[in-house]
């Protein structure tokens, strides 16, 4: 599927993370390797799904352990990493896009700034260059009369722009990983293709791996390269295509979505005893 | 049920009023199921307050059951339609227990104190009769839209609103409600407006689509053209084709 010299980007295994004394950790042995391609990861809420990408990131709070044989990141082990290093990486080598532009940028800086910022914090330029590089970066991401954008603070814009600016934010220092937290849940169908195929084309730009996490399995499905469907914190199914949906959780929420194309009478809802025989825990 | 004619609705006055919703006109049979689709800032939700009577500042008539309603509705006008929010965390009051939340459409109308119908009213919607003494908090998100669909239903209403009833939700929990909403119409023969940017959700629920943009409908399909992808224009078609990612 992939040309061997493609190097892996992110190698984990058997990572959990536990909560506070918790007996069942919100994520359980998991393992993937991330090469340059884009990788979906989906389950409901409370899967461990949005967990996984903050433990990669080590940004979870310290009440979350994390626990891991191997958590690699390009040749450098994330678990003894010093929180000075990680500071180094994230926004550098590594972003994370979430799903809200309206809280995740900053509502008392001008689009401008923030941008600019971000160029200033990792790249070691001056201010007058990276303001040049928040221009360019800006025209990338297809925003019209950037003058005038540059200007504006994050309440005054629309919400699939906020989440083009944080998507020309994030990718302005070329990084290496992009994990994309529900890029698109608060946007409009008719902004999301958009804002998917934009990240998208950054991503393979700079030969970067994406992560992309939702719970929209179509569209993932329609997106990525391999699908991770996560339940209860593991690991249940990687595949290629939907069609090769085994398990009973993944072909339940492939069932459970509405479809234009092939009505139903009534949804199929989970059977989530049948789920849990079938992952019954020892 | 409702018919409505040449409804509009403008924010603000002099220089910077903004007509959201200009002149629009529909109706909706009994035991219909209308849905309203576009995008955000298109006057879909304002069209649905206004028929909520939430929004007192509309012109034109709305006819609920063979009656005008007035833009300050009397108690019987308001019983005639109920509402169901988006947001299951912002539409329950966080520091009251379930049944009181699930009593006060009953107080709030003069029709005793409701206590007696809070159990019948939750199983009605599938949750059991003991989380009358929970608080939202000890709920999930699925189960907050379902007392928030109880609660709609206290008042025996015939029609009920419904405002992206389904999108903060998950798909698997998605399902579960909209099963539910299906059952209920069949079963109290009730007329919905449901109002969603999420076309497939639309298609699975609703006989009539209107699509809205600016403040007009710009097409109307039936259940037949959203299954064959039949679209009169452009815009819906532009819709169409980003739903079916």
């Amino acid at each position: 599927m992939h040309a061997p010299d493609q190097d892996t980007i992110l190698a984990v295994r058997n990572l959990s993370v536990r909560f506070g004394r918790l007996a069942r950790p919100a994520v359980e042995n998991v393992s993937f390797d991330l090469k340059a391609e884009r990788l979906g990861i989906v389950g409901e809420s409370g899967s461990g799904k949005s967990t996984l990408g903050r433990a990669v990131m080590r940004l979870l709070p310290p009440i979350g352990r994390v626990d891991a044989d191997t958590l690699n990141f390009d040749g450098l082990d994330l678990l003894t990493a010093k929180e000075k290093q990680m500071r180094n990486l994230r926004g550098n080598r590594m972003a994370l896009i979430m799903q809200d532009p309206r809280y995740s940028l900053n509502p008392v800086l001008p689009i401008g700034k923030q941008v600019a910022e971000a160029a200033i914090l990792h790249l070691n330029v001056g201010k007058a260059e990276a303001y040049k590089m928040a221009e360019t970066m800006l025209e990338r991401v297809r925003i019209t009369d950037i003058e005038r954008t540059m200007k504006l603070y994050p309440h005054q814009i629309s919400g699939g722009m906020g989440q083009r600016v944080m998507i020309a934010m994030m990718l302005l220092a070329k990084p290496r990983m992009v994990i994309a937290d529900e890029p698109t849940s608060a946007l409009d169908v008719s902004v999301r293709g958009d804002v998917l195929k934009l990240l998208d084309e950054l991503v393979r730009e700079n030969n970067a791996g994406l992560m992309l996490i939702s719970h929209d399995i179509r569209m993932v499905a329609a997106f990525c390269e391999r699908i991770m469907v996560m339940y209860k914190g593991r690991v249940v199914e990687t595949l290629t295509s939907l069609e090769e949906a085994q398990h009973p959780y993944t072909r339940g929420l492939i069932a459970a979505m509405p479809d234009l194309h092939s009505p139903v009478r009534r949804l199929k809802t989970l059977d989530r005893n049948a789920i849990d025989a079938v992952e019954a825990r020892p | 049920m409702i018919d409505v004619q040449d409804l509009s609705v403008s924010f603000g006055s002099g220089a910077s009023a903004k007509q959201v919703v200009k002149g629009v006109s529909f109706s909706v049979t009994k035991g219909e199921t209308l849905g309203i689709v576009g995008e955000s800032g298109c006057g879909k939700s304002t069209v649905l307050r206004s028929l909520a009577g939430l929004d007192r500042h509309w012109t034109g008539t709305i006819n609920l059951d063979g009656t005008d309603v007035d833009k300050d509705r009397t108690r019987e006008q308001m019983l005639l339609t109920q509402m169901v929010f988006q947001d299951p965390y912002g539409s329950i009051h966080p520091r009251h227990r379930i049944s009181r939340v699930l009593a006060e459409p009953i107080r709030a109308m003069d029709r005793g104190k409701g206590w007696d119908k809070v159990a019948a009213a939750l199983e009605q919607v599938g949750l059991p009769a003991a989380f009358a003494d929970r608080f939202p908090h000890q709920l999930s998100g699925g189960q907050r839209q379902r007392v928030a669909i109880a609660r709609a239903l206290m008042l025996e209403p015939e029609i009920i609103l419904l405002d992206e009833p389904t999108s903060a939700l998950d798909v698997s929990v998605q399902a579960e409600v909209l099963n539910l909403l299906a059952d209920l119409k069949e079963a109290r023969q009730l007329t919905y407006v449901l109002v969603s940017h999420d076309l497939s959700v639309i298609a699975h629920m609703c006989d009539r689509v209107l699509v809205m943009k600016s403040g007009v409908f710009v097409d109307e399909l039936t259940k037949e053209d959203l299954y064959e992808g039949r679209t009169h224009h452009d815009y819906s078609r532009m819709l169409f084709e980003a739903s079916a990612l």
